[in-house]
């Protein structure tokens, strides 16, 4: 096994090298690889190590990854949200904002931190900061982690839908690289609030979905004791999505999860960013942009009547929808 | 008819062929017209009469509660003449994830509704402007957003910013169709960014938010829109009420996720009730339409 990851990873580096265009290789290759540990690792448990307390938070990672690291504060419009945090560190010598979700470390902190649901403010405050990195030229790293936004009364005030909307929006037009790293739970909307990028990695152990499996178990299955069997058809694991198409690559934790040796995953996290950035920064503003766009604009699985009208060549050849 | 009128005629023919459309005359006693025939009115609890509902656009004459319609009734109390020229018309949900009784669910609602998709989208004309139109259906499977919906919404965008063409977007949605899981949330990411395409070729974006409107599609286009319209009384909201209700123990406000609330809040320009939209939009699309124009 271990062969074969030392194996794909030289390969990657070899078609970056070579400018070679074998990523359905790569992707069939590594669909096998990740679908031999699948077996023994059900969605239902990898729901439970995205949600482990001990897993690393974004924090914890940007002190690793980045060197220099500065929280900037605040969307300059209402408050600052603790549960979204933002700054400007450097990778491997060169600027980079990263923007992130924070929950807890313990109880008291999940408090402060409202278990890492962030508020309208707080992605305001996300988006301030990509403009701001737009602005000077800086990339950026989004790293996810979040069961949501916060629904409470409050954030229904302060326009969250609104903040989301915008976000999406916006991040679809800001002309430096955006590399998203899904790190423990994605959780809906709230998580694609600042989901949007040129890249979105997804760690082994991590999750993304729609809906939790407990609230898909209660609102459709009707059955709010059926979150095992829910977090098993909803398919939101690394690997169900890598299949999917829906992110780009998954990033390897230690064996039992990365909280058992956050240095080694924060390492594969630093590796991958810096490699996509290197590919990423040389790009013209205008392809970057449109590989974004379409990059999302095939997202969707349906059936076209006029499609099968095109030919029998088209349909056996021609690349289907995104299964 | 004339050899011109032939000659037009076969030029549209040619037109709706190139762009796959389907031409609906949606006229008075049209069988998709008020299938639902609702005699109380579930906000006052008044006996009302089929007709005198039909009169009043589906709005209750007694306490102005405004019935969910149909996306037929909203084109006969929009567009001129009834006329609406269908696009994607063909396009039809699959079941990625292989969500149990998704595929029934899906048939009971087309057969129930008469309609493929949650959301109808089109060309048609308010008051003799063009118009893209984009109506969703609370009907089909609670105007969930899923794959097509997405494409839909998303191809109309394109469309109008292709052909230079205000939109209209009337919203009624529960939210992102969660059995097509992870797809159906990245139609928020995907109609939010043609958003973009519009706003580059400075195309209005009408939404006009109709009951119930919430989740993803409030947290997406319906909240990108140029000027934001609603309906009195209309739900708009993020995270659904009785989830709410539920886990957080909040004494909720009596207009809470109302159109009004949302108003009051500062995210809806304006509430405009059933009987004036056709003229409001009309008045709209005129003044953006014109405005770089006429101050020349």
């Amino acid at each position: 096994m271990k062969d074969i990851r030392k194996k794909l990873s030289e390969l990657k580096e070899l078609a970056l090298k070579e400018r070679l265009n074998i990523a359905e290789e790569i992707r069939q290759l590594e669909s096998k690889l990740h679908g031999g540990n699948h077996n023994n690792n059900s969605a239902w448990s990898k729901v439970k190590l995205s949600r482990l307390i001990e897993r690393p938070t974004t924090l914890d990672y940007i002190n690793i990854i980045f060197d220099d690291f500065i929280e900037l504060h605040g969307d300059r419009l209402f408050a600052d949200d603790p549960a979204m945090v933002g700054g400007i560190g450097l990778l491997n010598g060169r600027p980079v904002t990263i923007i992130g979700q924070q929950r807890g470390r313990n109880l008291k902190e999940n408090l402060k931190r409202n278990g890492g649901m962030a508020l309208p403010e707080g992605y305001r405050k996300a988006l301030r900061l990509v403009r701001q990195a737009e602005k000077f030229g800086r990339p950026v790293v989004s790293l996810v982690d979040t069961q949501g936004a916060y629904g409470g009364v409050e954030a229904e005030e302060r326009g969250i839908a609104e903040a989301i909307a915008r976000n999406l929006k916006e991040f679809f037009a800001v002309k430096v690289p955006i590399i998203v790293v899904i790190i423990g739970q994605g959780g809906s909307g709230g998580a694609l609030g600042i989901g949007i990028g040129d890249t979105v990695f997804m760690l082994e152990n991590s999750t993304y979905s729609v809906i939790s499996p407990e609230g898909c178990a209660s609102i459709l299955l009707r059955d709010g004791s059926k979150a095992q069997f829910a977090a098993s058809i909803m398919k939101p694991t690394a690997r169900d999505l890598y299949f999917f198409k829906v992110i780009d690559e998954i990033i390897e934790e230690p064996a039992g999860g990365a909280h058992t040796n956050p240095e080694v995953a924060a390492a594969n996290i630093k590796n991958a960013i810096w490699r996509e950035l290197v590919r990423l920064m040389p790009l013209p503003k205008e392809q970057l942009l449109k590989e974004r766009f379409e990059k999302f604009r095939k997202m969707g699985v349906f059936f076209e009547k006029q499609d099968a009208k095109k030919g029998i060549l088209r349909r056996l050849f021609g690349r289907k929808n995104n299964r | 008819m004339s050899v011109l009128g032939k000659v037009r005629a076969w030029f549209r023919g040619e037109y709706s062929r190139k762009h796959k459309l389907i031409t609906h005359f949606i006229k008075d006693g049209d069988e998709r017209l008020f299938v639902e025939k609702k005699h109380e009115c579930p906000a006052c609890h008044e006996d009302l009469n089929q007709p005198e509902l039909e009169e009043a656009m589906y709005v209750c004459p007694n306490c102005n509660h405004h019935f969910r319609i149909t996306p037929w009734e909203r084109i006969k109390f929009t567009a001129d003449g009834g006329v609406f020229h269908e696009f994607a018309s063909d396009l039809e949900s699959q079941n990625p994830l292989d969500f149990p009784d998704y595929e029934k669910q899906i048939a009971s609602d087309m057969k129930k509704t008469g309609l493929k998709e949650a959301v109808v989208t089109g060309i048609c004309r308010i008051e003799r402007k063009e118009v893209v139109m984009a109506i969703m259906a609370f009907q089909f499977r609670g105007g969930s957003v899923g794959s097509v919906v997405g494409e839909k919404v998303t191809r109309a965008m394109l469309l109008a910013a292709e052909k230079g063409l205000p939109i209209v977007i009337f919203t009624a949605s529960g939210g992102m169709r969660m059995q097509e899981g992870i797809f159906s949330l990245m139609q928020m990411a995907k109609t939010s960014a043609a958003v973009n395409f519009l706003e580059e070729r400075k195309i209005p974006l009408f939404i006009v938010l109709t009951d119930p409107t919430s989740g993803g599609t409030t947290a997406s286009y319906g909240m990108l829109g140029d000027v934001i319209l609603a309906e009195p009384g209309a739900l708009v909201g993020f995270a659904g009420r009785r989830v709410l209700d539920g886990t957080i123990k909040e004494k909720l406000p009596d207009n809470f996720q109302t159109a009004e609330f949302q108003q009051e809040k500062g995210f809806v320009d304006a509430i405009v009730s059933r009987s004036d939209m056709r003229k409001t939009l009309s008045f709209l699309i005129e003044a953006h339409a014109d405005a770089q124009r006429a101050w020349k």
